[in-house]
């Protein structure tokens, strides 16, 4: 364990100050300092807000969840994997990738990578639960409000993140929140997903300069 | 290799760029399927379709990539311009670059034309098709159905039946298809098989059943009408009896061997009536693409300029810090 390594800047309790693992190396300016989930506390946080949902729009009538690629897909399937579970009921899963949305997109050089937006329910009149890892400036969030409304117009849309890590820069607030970490600006937050990166694992690091 | 800020033809890029455009025009596809179909991507970028010879699918199918992005285009045909002036095609290509035009798409007789204005221009050059040369975003929308239909491109073959002499859709699938590893199979009337053909690593076939044996795709190639007052074949009877691709043809090819064809089609000459509209036929599905493939041309290229752009400016800051030090 590095010395340097950060306490826990979590207020979770229950939790046993561990270690750093330090799976994720150190590279390029950026340094590892504290696991801020681990693989329980994303399924207990995530189940949470599955049942939020559900209590909050009073039943699963219209709702159609929304993840933003890439990390708010899978996070998106299994909120509705769980409404399923306990409602009995599917739930629509659809999938946004904002990046020809984007609104630095004639600030940054080389074009990134478009994935697929996949939304194959018509999303009019339905209540919409848009979902992603980290909430940081909301940059995102309103590219994603733009996209989702040249597809229809949704009743309501409402937000779920797993980590709100603060900072924002447009008038922008989640509806359902798996851990509020209060974060520095030169530090990240690093959301592992086994589907993705095969585990389950938020991490915060820091920009070393 | 890095993305260009042009797209001057698919001869020498490699699997990774051909791959790159592919995949993005997979993501691209969708967006014509919505509702309001259109997103910002290309605010505030300005393209000139500069089209000196006809072209329906292509200069409409470049018209719509460019509104879907949300680019402002401008179109310019050779009949009513000052082309028939005497303006040369650089002070032509000059003038417009002078009205802060980002990107030109130009389609030319001549062969080498957008090269030329490549090397001539700021902006990028995206060629729709030169002379007998290339015509890249053919090249890559046949090459984006025939993936869309296999999965992959491994241990197939395809067939192309023709005058592949002239033509420039036949050259850019050519050189796509062999980077891809595809067997690439050209068959039609001696007269009008370029020499030395074999040398973009296709075989020559002169016996068209024999050709479309075992074939995955066959992509028919349009008979200019010209060619035959020309002297390069007897007659268009006897083309639509020796070369047109009819059912009859197709039983030597694969079950599911697939039919193409780039448009505009003599119907009943290099291809029958019933094959154009029948369960084996992709031309529209091509159109389709067509407009995805160059949605993602567009996107790729002016990423690559802005990117150029950026380090130039970069560049020229960096001396200017370094003078003022100095």
């Amino acid at each position: 364990m590095p010395a340097d390594a950060a306490p826990d800047t979590t207020r979770d309790h229950r939790r046993r100050p561990h270690e750093v693992r330090m799976k994720k190396e150190d590279h390029a300016g950026i340094h590892y300092k504290a696991t801020l989930m681990d693989r329980d506390q994303i399924r207990r946080a995530v189940k949470r807000i599955a049942h939020e949902i559900v209590e909050r729009n009073g039943g699963v009538d219209g709702i159609v969840v929304v993840g933003i690629r890439r990390r708010g897909v899978p996070l998106a399937q299994r909120i509705a994997e769980y409404i399923e579970q306990n409602e009995g009921q599917p739930i629509p899963v659809g999938a946004l990738d904002i990046t020809l949305y984007r609104d630095d997109f004639q600030r940054i050089t080389r074009h990134p990578h478009v994935g697929k937006t996949d939304i194959k329910e018509d999303i009019t009149d339905k209540v919409i639960v848009l979902v992603d890892d980290v909430l940081f400036t909301g940059r995102t969030i309103r590219a994603a409000l733009d996209e989702l409304i040249d597809y229809g117009r949704p009743r309501k849309i409402q937000l779920a993140v797993l980590v709100d890590r603060g900072h924002r820069e447009f008038p922008i607030k989640a509806d359902y929140v798996g851990k509020n970490v209060p974060t520095s600006e030169n530090e990240l937050v690093d959301v592992q997903l086994a589907e993705i990166d095969g585990e389950d694992e938020v991490l915060l690091a820091e920009k070393q300069s | 290799m890095t993305q260009s800020r042009h797209l001057l033809g698919l001869e020498g890029m490699s699997a990774e760029d051909l791959i790159r455009y592919l995949d993005t025009a997979e993501s691209f596809k969708e967006i014509s399927e919505r509702p309001v179909k259109k997103v910002p991507a290309l605010r505030g970028i300005t393209v000139a379709n500069l089209f000196f010879e006809p072209s329906t699918r292509t200069r409409i199918s470049f018209e719509l990539a460019e509104k879907r992005l949300s680019a402002d285009s401008v179109n310019f045909s050779a009949s009513g311009s000052s082309v028939s002036k005497g303006e040369t095609l650089r002070d032509t290509a000059e003038n417009i670059e002078a009205m802060k035009v980002d990107m030109i798409v130009i389609r030319h007789g001549a062969s080498g034309a957008p090269h030329f204005l490549a090397s001539l221009l700021d902006g990028s050059v995206v060629n729709a098709g030169d002379g007998s040369h290339e015509h890249p975003t053919q090249g890559l929308l046949d090459m984006f159905t025939l993936r869309e239909r296999w999965g992959s491109f491994e241990g197939k073959k395809v067939v192309i039946v023709g005058d592949v002499a002239h033509s420039r859709v036949a050259r850019s699938n050519i050189h796509g298809l062999v980077t891809m590893g595809v067997e690439v199979v050209v068959c039609g009337p001696p007269t009008l098989m370029p020499p030395e053909v074999e040398r973009f690593g296709v075989r020559v076939e002169t016996d068209l059943k024999k050709a479309v044996e075992g074939a995955d795709a066959i992509n028919v190639l349009r008979i200019q009408r010209e060619r035959q007052k020309a002297g390069m074949f007897p007659s268009l009877d006897e083309y639509a009896r020796v070369w047109g691709i009819n059912t009859d043809v197709l039983k030597n090819a694969q079950k599911n061997c697939i039919v193409m064809h780039p448009g505009p089609m003599n119907r009943g000459i290099e291809i029958a009536q019933d094959v154009a509209d029948g369960e084996r036929s992709v031309i529209l599905d091509q159109v389709t693409n067509g407009v995805a493939v160059r949605m993602a041309v567009l996107y790729l290229v002016s990423g690559a300029a802005a990117l150029e752009l950026g380090e130039t400016q970069t560049a020229e800051q960096k001396a200017r810090e370094g003078k003022q030090v100095a």
